[in-house]
């Protein structure tokens, strides 16, 4: 008897708490409010095939209890029954799935308009780099790392030198505009997260991956890891800033340049490459 | 159903008894024992002590997410070797072990109405593999560095590196601990499937076996086709790390230094790894479909409804489990055109779940339902496995995964779907099957304790869990700190949280303390106190002495399910029971 009671007591508890819970989503900040409804919908469906099963169960441990002379019925199968119920699971799941496969459709197509931003994670730090004059980000690769050179950039490749590299300060973004983020990582697997726009994606040492979103409000919002990274991971925190196109323009002006950065630098670094070949004869 | 439940048509034996092997010392009986009931008590001895291991973890981890800082010992290095340790345990040494290993060692000869299991010696040998596997992930925790804290599923780079916890010595005792588990796990898992092939009775035809043996069997022949995966992704994780290849490393510029590595692919890892890790999923929830579905049985008197269907729901979800591993992936960074095929195989998959718990219920719809304490578990099983189960329908749907993937919505539903739910149908089945081995009665109230504190407190934990990954809060976050979007409220749900778990806990302690306490001052249970239909019941004596039917093997003559047929005097009739003589 009690447990028919407590049964019904779980779903409509689990009822309540999702309506009353403080603990929900944070405010979207871009385009992904698609995702949002998806998950809405999924929770209406699964929500109802929870309490339906579960009071259907109450019901049953109710109903059927032991009692003194009490016999069960015979009943091996019944097809019927168990073809309504598979054909009904069925639609269900297609309901979850289709928009699902829809929105996912969305998610993979990038915009040919989208302007492309670099993320770059290493143990346990990120940094960014946006296209310069020519639009295009230049050739990358862990190999040409030095300290001079922290995000790898190909010395050699021309459209590398305009490019902006943005260190130990927030990425901006302009709020409406379209933007492929590039994922590059240095050393482990990273995930570069951020809450408020729904989408994450793995950034691993060797490719890049990439997602896309549409800023859809200002403000500045924190960057988490979002995948192991040894024990640094909880501290891989950063910063990204949507901004208006008025104000995002000046702060773009402020970055400085991989040529800018190198300049001081590049002298010392050829005459190294020099030695270092020197010694390979 | 007539040739099922009146089925007359016994075949004959085609090859006669084979002379068993006998133990002649105290040492071949009960140490290095080839009888299969001894290797169960041995694995599941074996399993539920390391499983101890993993829920002290999981209490220390616990007190670090709800009370930061209150035990000081726990920096983020012991941090993440906890959970390492707690993941890997409880997935691979605690739930596959005692499933396949402890009950399936038990239960299939015993049930098939066999002597033995098919291979005995190879079958000892599986078990003392498996404990070295276990001694040398334990011996992780004494060596220098410690255990590796590379997270269960041990991605590379990652977990080589040297900023790693435990990179000295910690990963290479896993490594090669798992690949012991695996050869151990192949030779008793050949044994079991041959054994169900091979060494039934005369008349258990396949479709006349429990459901509780079609679990064991269908996970069995799934983990021999995926553990191979683990097994090659492991040796070549090991050869990175001891011989500096590159299968998984590609170039790496690790704390400013160029490393020696380039070329590989970390993500060729993590495919090797959820080819195998889920089908493991189903590995252990398959064993605990099938033992449910008996238990719901047994205990509400009534045949298990659709049986039919129930196999081949198993059979299906046993292959379709093949074809749905990279929806652990879906934000790994693979091609994004997988996402379409793998979130719909992975949606498919609900349907055959669904059919199961459909039948489940359905089998206490005009029950006779007694609340003994394996039933109690049972209906704790299907509350937390639906629940778990529909949240993997927001994980699996792939749009859905970005938002909530890596957060601790992931941590949530795992834990209800393969870690609640399966433990429950753990401890379901010892409740129930305790009186064979021991021929007495596990204590009813510390049982009833025992399973009220287990099941509301476990949900109690993990439901609202789902809200904090909603929220956005990251899993395996050492500490959350200052976060602009983690409300203090989410701080309290985790003290909350952490509270609840320590109680959950220590009613573990209960059921050990019972386990011990009724050995001894147990009710006498003599040999089928659930009066129960299946072979296992009816053996000469309990517990089943060595070759387990004494002079003649049981023949079998109708399904297991035999419950409360019209016109049968007792409400069960034993699968060895002959047919009524029909009335001229």
């Amino acid at each position: 008897m009690h447990i028919a009671i407590i049964l019904a007591l779980i779903v409509i508890g689990s009822v309540v708490f999702h309506f009353l819970s403080p603990w929900w989503w944070t405010p979207l900040a871009s385009n992904w409010g698609y995702i949002d409804s998806t998950i809405i919908i999924t929770f209406w469906i699964t929500g109802t095939v929870f309490a339906a099963v579960v009071l259907f169960m109450a019901y049953c441990v109710y109903r059927f209890r032991h009692r003194e002379g009490s016999r069960a019925a015979y009943e091996p199968e019944n097809k019927r029954l168990e073809s309504w119920l598979a054909i009904g699971t069925a639609v269900g799941v297609a309901a979850m799935l289709a928009p699902g496969l829809v929105v996912w459709g969305r998610f993979v197509t990038v915009p040919s308009d989208a302007a492309e931003v670099e993320v770059v994670g290493q143990q346990w730090q990120w940094s960014y780099r946006l296209p310069g004059k020519d639009g295009r980000l230049g050739a990358s690769s862990v190999r040409y790392v030095t300290p001079e050179n922290p995000l790898g950039l190909d010395p050699n490749d021309p459209r590398a030198q305009d490019d902006i590299i943005v260190q130990g300060d927030n990425l901006h973004f302009e709020l409406g505009k379209p933007v492929k983020v590039l994922l590059r990582s240095l050393d482990v697997v990273h995930d570069f997260y951020v809450p408020e726009f729904r989408a994450k994606m793995d950034m691993i040492p060797g490719s890049t991956t990439y997602y896309w979103f549409t800023p859809t409000r200002t403000g500045t919002f924190e960057v988490l890891c979002a995948e192991l990274c040894s024990t640094g991971h909880p501290y891989m925190r950063g910063g990204v800033v949507v901004e208006a196109k008025a104000d995002y323009q000046p702060w773009l002006q402020q970055q400085k340049t991989f040529a800018e950065l190198s300049k001081p630098a590049k002298a010392s670094a050829l005459k190294q490459e020099g030695v270092t070949r020197w010694d390979l004869k | 159903m007539v040739d099922v439940t009146h089925g007359v048509a016994v075949p004959v034996a085609e090859v006669g008894d084979v002379e068993l092997y006998h133990p002649r010392s105290w040492v071949t009986k009960y140490v290095f024992s080839q009888d299969a009931k001894v290797i169960a008590i041995q694995y599941s001895l074996t399993a539920l002590s390391i499983g101890l291991v993993a829920l002290v973890l999981s209490w220390l981890m616990r007190m670090q997410l709800g009370f930061p800082g209150l035990l000081s010992f726990i920096n983020a290095d012991r941090y993440y070797q906890f959970v390492t340790m707690h993941g890997m345990i409880m997935v691979i040494y605690l739930l596959t072990a005692l499933f396949l290993g402890g009950f399936g060692n038990y239960l299939i000869p015993l049930m098939l109405g066999a002597r033995d299991m098919v291979f005995p010696y190879v079958n000892m040998l599986s078990y003392w593999i498996y404990l070295l596997a276990v001694l040398v992930l334990v011996a992780g925790f004494f060596v220098p560095g410690g255990p590796t804290g590379a997270g269960w599923t041990l991605y590379p780079p990652q977990a080589i590196l040297a900023n790693t916890p435990g990179q000295q010595w910690g990963i290479i005792l896993m490594l090669v601990s798992l690949m012991l588990f695996i050869i151990g796990f192949t030779m008793g898992g050949l044994n079991y499937v041959v054994t169900v092939l091979q060494g039934r009775a005369r008349g258990m035809t396949m479709m006349r076996m429990p459901l509780t043996v079609w679990g064991i069997f269908t996970a069995t022949v799934m983990a021999l086709l995926a553990f191979p995966a683990l097994f090659v992704g492991s040796v070549m994780m090991l050869l990175d790390r001891v011989l500096g290849t590159s299968f998984f490393m590609p170039s790496i510029v690790l704390m400013g230094e160029q490393l020696k590595y380039g070329g590989g692919s970390p993500i060729l890892f993590q495919h090797l790894f959820w080819f195998f890790g889920h089908p493991e999923v189903y590995i252990v929830a398959l064993p605990a479909f099938g033992i449910v579905s008996d238990l719901i049985s047994t205990h509400a008197r009534k045949n298990i409804f659709g049986y039919r269907m129930m196999v081949w729901a198993i059979v299906a979800i046993g292959a379709l489990s093949f074809v749905v591993w990279a929806h652990h992936m879906y934000v790994s960074g693979m091609n994004p055109g997988f996402g379409f095929f793998f979130a719909t195989t992975t949606l498919i998959i609900a349907i055959p779940t669904a059919i199961k718990v459909y039948n489940w219920v359905l089998t206490l719809w005009r029950g006779d339902i007694h609340f003994t304490v394996p039933m109690l578990f049972a209906l704790g099983f299907i509350v937390t496995f639906v629940n778990g189960g529909l949240t993997g329908l927001f994980l699996g749907n792939v749009v859905v995964d970005v938002p909530l993937s890596r957060t601790m919505f992931v941590v949530a539903h795992f834990h209800m779907v393969m870690g609640i739910a399966p433990i429950m149908v753990i401890f379901g089945a010892i409740y129930h099957w305790y009186p064979k081995l021991t021929g007495r009665m596990l204590d009813d109230t510390l049982g009833k304790l025992h399973f009220w504190v287990t099941f509301v407190g476990a949900y109690a934990i993990f439901f609202p869990m789902h809200y904090l990954g909603l929220l956005g809060v990251p899993r395996r976050y050492y500490e959350m700190g200052e976060t602009a979007f983690v409300p203090p409220s989410a701080h309290t749900l985790n003290e909350f949280i952490t509270i609840a778990a320590l109680i959950v806990g220590a009613a573990q302690l209960a059921f050990v303390f019972n386990l011990f306490w009724s050995l001894r001052h147990g009710r006498p249970s003599g040999g089928n106190p659930w009066r129960a239909t299946t072979l296992e019941w009816q053996t000469p004596e309990t517990p089943p002495t060595h070759g387990n039917w004494g002079k003649e093997l049981p023949v079998v003559y109708r399904w297991a399910y035999d419950y409360s047929v019209p016109g049968a005097a007792e409400d069960f009739l034993p699968q060895n029971q002959p047919p009524m003589p029909r009335t001229p």
